[in-house]
């Protein structure tokens, strides 16, 4: 099945889903309106985001030797480093590491590298129980689905249905308030996190001068994970990494604003190696590439490694406010979604998907690292049709031929007279509301058109200098 | 002061009294206005879609028609058509042989201004001399507030305009859905889209909604007639011109 018929009826399904639609226009509203709040204060913002483009853009393009300074400092506290080139080394990896600790249980914060290569199912199919100990994470590994938002995975998912949820799985009745819900979470996971043997999350940023893993949370949950636990693995992605500490200044300001309109998260963690208080702990940092390597080495594209995974983008796209994140496929939804998937996956995967906008450039404007998304977006339209994803032969001859006629001006003002007399043949009272192919048909299932005139600018400008 | 004028193909041919307004306005301000027939379409619908080699062909015609018009400016009644000349042609050519393309481009795109830009940017005028009696709001057009930087310009021009009320809807700088092809790709998001602006057009109690480009009013306007709305739209060059 091709990838467009896909994101067309999974869009269709969102589209159809009320109760989806309502939790996405309330998620979106507040998300946008705390953002705007919390960055009103801050009159030096555009600096900010300006001086944390130029800090990716240094970094992504020396990026070997920070990895290889990041590594020597980690190493030096204590931890061990593995580079991952596949998701599946990464996946092997820590099984491997689990079955030698005999690890039974492993909980797990919300990290979307984790999620992007599937670790839960390689850990369960190893006879390993993951926990998801972030609430949102949770809820959907209860429910078995894919997260809707890279910051906030459950919106999908109203309390009601939270709710019926936990009455299934939990089998501990069924919880009334949020309160109610949160607590018996709470309950469960504790236990969670004083049973496993691993904890494993990703990180918001590694920190090369100093080997520092840095992580923001509100719930507590990445706390317990990685100090309870008697072995951390961190899985980062090789873009995460940032030369100093002094840098966080910049990004620690942009990162909570932009993703949930806080000043600041509740907790933030600067874990360097192992904790030191006991001898026995351990910590592993896992560095991926996954296809990341890939876009670094395209010049046109590398700044979609910039992203530091604050969901703004999401939060302002009108096609993201309507549809959902699980229309999209994969586990990176909206904008930035739709420049990674088809670098980390495939054109022929997910290529329909930077398609699917109206490039407004909202994405853009509401980045804290002003990544360019529309110009990426365009860049890999261009890829796919060059690539011929998808196979468009009626779209391709049309193109081809209005770029012909556009370079004839006469054959142009003679087509335009002629497309004009045709539409009018569908017209009624001067609209056309239906037609029976084509783009016209397309159009008219939703918007009506209004008839052609009878004469184009061109012609009356002729008739005007006579 | 003469201007040429880069009419959009999507205004010749579909809303040629856009175009006629816009004559209409600027002779009204001393401008000498001329047109080059020669003119087709920028190649905005090409490049979007992804056919960089077609819209490199016609960019090339594009410059070549305007380029040695003589005009102190080129005026065109579009910003997403306006940014496409400014900001994207170069992509198309990126080449270190197309030095001498770059330069010619930007000739051309140095002379080029959307409507509302030329009039108050550069013949510092903001009342034009037109009179409505109506209850108006302005929708931003997303190129035009975006990659052009321009929404300050138009609510001057508007709000100049005598008799007329102009209310702000709520967000007006979202989205409409058009997008172009997006707009019948993937028609069920782009009208899911359309529906909420019309949604906040309808709030707003005003029974015009402005725009300075012909696409997003396109959508607008089909999306009101659809639905029975006695809203209109028009644009803004068409609001300049009435006394």
């Amino acid at each position: 099945m091709s990838v467009t018929l896909d994101l067309t009826q999974r869009s269709h399904a969102a589209l159809e889903n009320d109760v989806l639609q309502g939790a996405l226009k309330r998620a979106t509203d507040t998300f946008i309106e705390k953002r705007r709040e919390a960055i009103t204060s801050v009159t030096e913002w555009e600096a900010l985001r300006q001086r944390a483009h130029l800090v990716k853009e240094h970094t992504i393009n020396h990026l070997d030797y920070y990895l290889e300074q990041l590594v020597a400092k980690v190493e030096g506290h204590g931890g061990k480093v593995f580079w991952a080139r596949t998701g599946d080394d990464v996946n092997n990896h820590i099984i491997e590491l689990a079955k030698k600790r005999g690890v039974k249980s492993v909980v797990k914060s919300k990290s979307m590298a984790t999620e992007e290569i599937e670790l839960n199912h390689a850990l369960e199919a190893s006879g390993i129980r993951p926990i998801e100990t972030d609430l949102g994470e949770y809820i959907i590994q209860l429910a078995d689905e894919k997260p809707t938002h890279i910051i906030a995975p459950a919106i999908h998912k109203t309390r009601e249905q939270i709710a019926d949820l936990f009455a299934e799985k939990l089998r501990e009745g069924r919880p009334r308030e949020v309160a109610e819900i949160t607590a018996m979470a709470r309950k469960r996971l504790r236990n969670e996190f004083l049973s496993a043997e691993m904890g494993i999350t990703g990180a918001n940023f590694a920190i090369a001068e100093t080997g520092t893993i840095v992580l923001v949370e509100n719930e507590g949950n990445i706390r317990l994970s990685t100090q309870v636990p008697k072995i951390h693995v961190a899985v980062v992605g090789i873009e995460k990494v940032i030369p100093r500490f002094d840098d966080l200044s910049v990004f620690l300001r942009l990162l909570p604003r932009s993703g949930t309109g806080q000043k600041q998260t509740a907790y933030v963690s600067f874990l360097n190696g192992p904790r030191k208080a006991k001898d026995d702990f351990e910590f592993h940092l896992v560095l991926m590439d996954n296809g990341r390597t890939r876009i670094l080495a395209d010049e046109q594209m590398r700044e979609s490694l910039y992203c530091i995974r604050c969901g703004a983008c999401l939060n302002v796209c009108p096609v993201y406010q309507k549809i959902g994140g699980q229309a999209y496929g994969w586990i990176y939804p909206g904008p930035i979604g739709a420049v990674i998937s088809p670098q980390l996956q495939s054109l022929d995967q997910s290529g329909d998907l930077p398609f699917a906008s109206s490039l407004c450039g909202a994405c853009r404007q509401a980045c804290p690292v002003d990544i360019n998304l529309p110009d990426m977006l365009l860049a890999l339209r261009a890829k796919a049709k060059e690539a011929d994803i998808g196979r468009k032969l009626s779209e391709r001859a049309a193109m081809r031929g209005f770029s012909f006629v556009a370079r004839h001006p006469k054959l142009f003002a003679a087509s335009g007279k002629f497309l004009r007399f045709f539409g009018r043949l569908f017209s009624k009272d001067e609209r056309i509301q239906s037609a029976p192919f084509g783009p016209l048909r397309d159009w008219t299932q939703y918007r009506d058109l209004p008839a052609p005139r009878g004469r184009s600018f061109r012609e009356r400008w002729k008739e005007n200098s006579k | 002061m003469r201007v040429s004028l880069f009419i959009t193909c999507l205004v010749d041919q579909m809303f040629p009294e856009v175009g006629e307004a816009m004559v209409t306005t600027l002779r009204r301000l001393g401008v000498e206005v001329g047109f080059n027939d020669a003119q087709t379409c920028c190649g905005q619908v090409a490049f979007n879609t992804g056919y960089r080699p077609e819209a490199r062909a016609m960019a090339e015609h594009f410059v070549k028609v305007f380029e040695d018009d003589n005009a102190d400016f080129i005026v065109a009644p579009s910003g997403s058509c306006t940014a496409m000349v400014r900001n994207f042609y170069r992509e198309l050519f990126q080449d270190s042989n197309d030095e001498q393309w770059r330069q010619r481009i930007n000739g051309v795109g140095s002379r080029l201004r959307e409507f509302s830009e030329f009039i108050v940017n550069e013949l510092g005028v903001e009342d034009v001399g037109a009179r409505f009696p109506s209850r108006v709001t302005y929708h931003d057009a997303c190129h035009l507030l975006r990659e052009l930087g321009i929404s300050e310009q138009p609510r001057r021009l508007i709000r100049a305009v005598r008799d007329l009320d102009l209310i702000e809807m709520e967000a007006p700088d979202t989205c409409c859905g058009f997008g172009g092809t997006f707009s019948v790709k993937y028609g069920e998001i782009s009208n899911a889209i359309l529906q909420e602006k019309l949604a906040r057009i309808e709030n707003s109690g005003a029974e015009y909604v402005v725009a300075n480009d012909s696409s997003c009013l396109m959508q607008i306007a089909g999306g009101l007639s659809r639905v029975g709305s006695q809203v209109k739209t028009m644009h803004l060059a068409e609001l300049l011109a009435k006394q």
